[in-house]
C-alpha cells in the first residue's frame, strides 16, 4: 500500500476540471485509489468524480491518497507527480 | 416601459430586441417498466450519444473560447462516466421498476442536491452541471434536439439560466447581451460575457415571459438595470451614453499603467470599491492602485448561519493574493441599517441608520468580530492588507477595538499562525468622527470619509426618502468643510486620510479633493481610470 499526501494550492481548490483529470488518471490503473480529504475526514473513491468533487477540497487543505493494488508503486509515482503540477 | 434590477456583470449598455431563450418543457412521466434490461439498453444507447454530442461541443469550444472553457465539457463526460452516478441509475431502473428519463433526473436531483448543499459558492455552482449532463441524457431518451438559438439580427438574450453548452452553441456575433434571471457573477453565462465584454445582468427579478420575445429592451450594466418598451427619450438617452461608453472606454484604457498625477506633480492614490470576491478582476483590469473599501457583508449576507474563520479566511485571502501586493483595506461588518440578516436576530428598529449597527454590533458581540479579524490577520501574510471600522464616533470604541486586536493578534502568535503588518484605519462617516478626528488621528493609521452616510447624518436626510430629494445638496458646504477639517486634522497627526464614498468619484470635485490635500480617492472599478483621467488634467 503506498500513501501519498498532498497540500492543494490551486486557489479554486480541487475544482471541477483538475477533478476530472484526477479520475482520468486513476481510473487508468488497476489499484483501488481512494482520496480523503484530511481536513474533514471524508474520503472517496478516486476513480468517480462526483466523490471526489463533492469532498470540497479547498486551496490549503491536505489530501491523502491510498493506494493498494499491483501496479501502486507506478500509480503512486505518477499521481504525485500529476497532483504536483495541476493542483 | 418595464423596469428590472439585476447583479451588472459587464459595465456596458446594449439596446435590441429581446430573445426569450426558452427551454423546451419535459414531459416528464414516471412510468413501471417490464423489461429492466431493455430499459438499461435504452439508457446506455442514450448515454452513449451523449458522450458523442460533448465530444464535439468540447472541439467547437476549443475553437471559440480555448482549452481553458472547453474543459468543462470533458468534465461533463467524465461524470457521464461516474459509477455513483451510474449505479444510482441503474438501481431505479432494475429496483425500482421506473422508466430511464425518470431514473435519471431523479438520480441528477439527488446529485445536484449534494453539490447545492456544499459551503463552498463554486461548487455549488456545479449543481447546475449535474443537471445538464442528466437535461441531455433525458432529451436523448425523449427523441428532442438541443434548443436552437437562429436569431435573423444580435439579440438581447433573455432567459431563467444558460448551461454552458447552451452558451457555446450560439453564434456569439448575434448576441448583444445576456439577462439572466438565475445566476451568479461565477456563473458560465457571467465569464463568457466577460470574455465578449458584452452587457449582462445575473440574479435579474424579471420574468421570463413568452411574449417579451421581440420587443425592444435595454440593458443597462452601468446602473444594473433592464428596460423592456423604453420610454423614447430614456432610448435616446441610452443609446447616447453607449456611443460615450465605447469611444471614452478607448481613450481611457491608454490610462492604464500611467500615474494618477496632476501637470504640476501632485499625486494622489485612486483606489477602488468593491463587495465581492469576483470583484477583483475588474479592480484590476482598470488598473487600481488598491482596494480602498473591501466591503464584507457579502460574506453575511443571504445565507442561514455565520461565516466560520476559514471560509472568512479563503475569500480575504484569494483577495488580498490576487493584488499581489497592492494594498487591500477591509472594512469589517457593516450589518444593520439596510442590510439585514435573519440569523443576527437584529430587532426592528424606529430608526435603523441610527441604530443597532455595524461596530455597534461588533462590539456588544465580540464573538462575531474576533472570528472576521482572526480571518483577516490571516490573510494579511499573503499580501498588503489594512482594516477600517466603521460608524466610529469615539475614542473610546477605538480603543476598546484595539485591545480586542491585540489579543487577536497574541492567540494567532501563539498559535503560530503567520500574519503581515496590518494598518488599523476608521470611517470618518459620522459628524462625530469628523468634529473630534483630532482626536482620533492620535489613535489610528488612516481616515477613510464614507461620504454617503456622512452627507446623510450631517444634512439629517434620509436618502431613501425621494421626496427630499429637492433639499438634498451633495456639494453641500457643511459636508465639504468635515471633509477639509478631516484631511487637515488627519495630516497634523501624520495619518493618511482618503475617500471611499460616491462624493469619491464624482468628477466635479476631484480639483477640489486634490486641492485640499487628499491622499487616496476609492472609487467603483469602472471609475477608476475616469478618475485618473480628470486627475492627469488638474494643473
Amino acid at each position: 500500500m503506498k500513501t501519498i499526501e498532498y497540500a492543494v494550492t490551486d486557489p479554486m481548490g480541487l475544482h471541477a476540471r483538475p477533478a476530472g483529470i484526477l479520475v482520468k488518471k486513476a481510473a487508468a490503473f488497476q489499484s483501488k485509489i481512494t482520496v480523503e480529504n484530511a481536513e474533514k475526514g471524508k474520503s472517496a473513491d478516486a476513480k468517480r468524480i462526483m466523490g471526489v468533487m463533492s469532498l470540497g477540497v479547498k486551496q490549503g487543505q491536505k489530501i491523502v491518497l491510498t493506494i493498494e493494488g499491483d501496479d501502486e508503486e507506478q500509480a503512486a509515482q505518477e499521481l504525485e507527480g500529476f497532483l504536483k503540477e495541476n493542483l | 416601459m418595464e423596469q428590472y434590477t439585476g447583479k451588472s456583470v459587464v459595465q456596458e449598455i446594449a439596446v435590441g430586441s429581446i430573445y426569450v431563450f426558452a427551454k423546451k418543457e419535459s414531459s416528464l412521466t414516471k412510468r413501471t417498466i417490464e423489461d429492466a434490461d431493455q430499459e438499461m439498453a435504452r439508457f446506455e444507447a442514450a448515454r452513449t450519444e451523449a458522450m458523442n454530442q460533448l465530444d464535439h461541443l468540447y472541439q467547437e469550444a476549443l475553437t471559440q473560447v480555448g482549452e481553458e472553457e472547453a474543459m468543462i465539457f470533458d468534465t461533463h463526460k467524465v461524470m457521464l462516466e461516474d459509477l455513483d452516478y451510474l449505479e444510482a441509475i441503474e438501481e431505479k431502473i432494475r429496483t425500482d421498476k421506473v422508466n430511464a428519463e425518470y431514473a435519471v433526473t431523479a438520480t441528477g436531483e439527488e446529485f445536484a442536491a449534494i453539490f447545492a448543499g456544499m459551503d463552498d459558492e463554486y461548487m455549488q455552482a456545479r449543481a447546475a452541471d449535474v443537471k445538464d449532463i442528466s437535461d441531455r441524457v433525458v432529451r436523448i431518451l425523449e427523441g428532442r434536439q438541443d434548443e436552437g438559438f437562429h436569431p435573423a439580427e444580435p439579440v438581447i438574450v433573455l432567459a431563467e439560466d444558460l448551461t454552458p453548452a447552451e452558451t457555446i452553441q450560439m453564434d456569439k456575433s448575434k448576441i448583444l447581451a445576456f439577462v439572466t434571471q438565475k445566476g451568479s457573477a461565477n456563473s458560465h453565462t457571467a465569464i463568457l460575457a466577460r470574455s465578449l465584454n458584452i452587457a449582462s445582468l445575473v440574479n435579474a427579478d424579471v420574468e421570463i415571459k413568452p411574449e417579451y420575445h421581440g420587443r425592444q429592451a435595454v440593458v443597462d450594466g452601468v446602473e444594473g438595470v433592464f428596460y423592456i418598451n423604453p420610454e423614447p427619450e430614456l432610448l435616446k438617452q441610452k443609446e447616447k451614453q453607449q456611443k460615450e461608453l465605447a469611444g471614452r472606454e478607448e481613450a481611457l484604457k491608454q490610462l492604464i499603467g500611467m500615474p494618477s498625477e496632476t501637470k504640476d506633480g501632485r499625486k494622489i492614490k485612486i483606489y477602488a470599491n468593491m463587495g465581492n470576491v469576483e470583484d477583483v478582476a475588474q479592480v484590476l483590469k482598470n488598473d487600481a492602485e488598491g482596494i480602498g473599501l473591501f466591503r464584507s457583508e457579502f460574506l453575511y449576507l443571504g445565507r442561514e448561519d455565520f461565516p466560520g474563520e476559514e471560509e472568512q479566511f479563503e475569500a480575504y485571502k484569494e483577495v488580498v493574493s490576487a493584488m499581489q501586493g497592492r494594498k487591500v483595506i477591509i472594512r469589517t461588518l457593516d450589518i444593520g441599517a439596510d442590510k439585514k440578516a435573519d440569523y443576527f436576530g437584529l430587532e426592528p428598529e424606529e430608526n435603523p441608520a441610527m441604530g443597532y449597527r455595524a461596530i455597534r454590533i461588533c462590539l456588544t458581540r465580540e464573538e462575531i468580530f474576533r472570528t472576521q479579524l482572526r480571518a483577516i490577520y490571516r490573510a494579511s501574510a499573503f499580501g498588503t492588507v489594512s482594516i477600517m471600522f466603521p460608524m466610529i464616533i469615539s475614542v473610546t470604541e477605538i480603543r476598546k477595538i484595539k485591545k480586542i486586536v491585540e489579543q487577536v493578534k497574541a492567540e494567532l502568535a501563539a498559535e503560530n499562525i503567520a500574519t503581515g503588518e496590518v494598518e488599523l484605519g476608521i470611517m470618518v462617516e459620522t459628524p462625530a468622527a469628523a468634529v473630534i478626528s483630532d482626536q482620533l488621528a492620535e489613535e489610528v493609521d488612516f481616515f477613510s470619509i464614507g461620504t454617503n452616510d456622512l452627507t446623510q447624518y450631517t444634512l439629517a436626510i434620509d436618502r431613501q426618502n425621494q421626496k427630499l430629494d429637492s433639499f438634498y445638496d451633495s456639494h453641500h458646504e457643511a459636508v465639504l468643510r468635515l471633509i477639509r477639517m478631516t484631511v487637515e486634522n488627519g495630516h497634523k497627526a501624520g495619518i493618511w486620510v482618503g475617500i471611499c464614498g460616491e462624493l469619491g468619484a464624482d468628477e466635479t470635485l476631484t480639483g477640489t479633493f486634490v486641492d485640499m490635500g487628499l491622499d487616496e480617492l476609492s472609487v467603483s472599478p469602472s471609475s477608476v481610470l475616469k478618475i485618473r483621467d480628470r486627475v492627469r488634467n488638474i494643473g
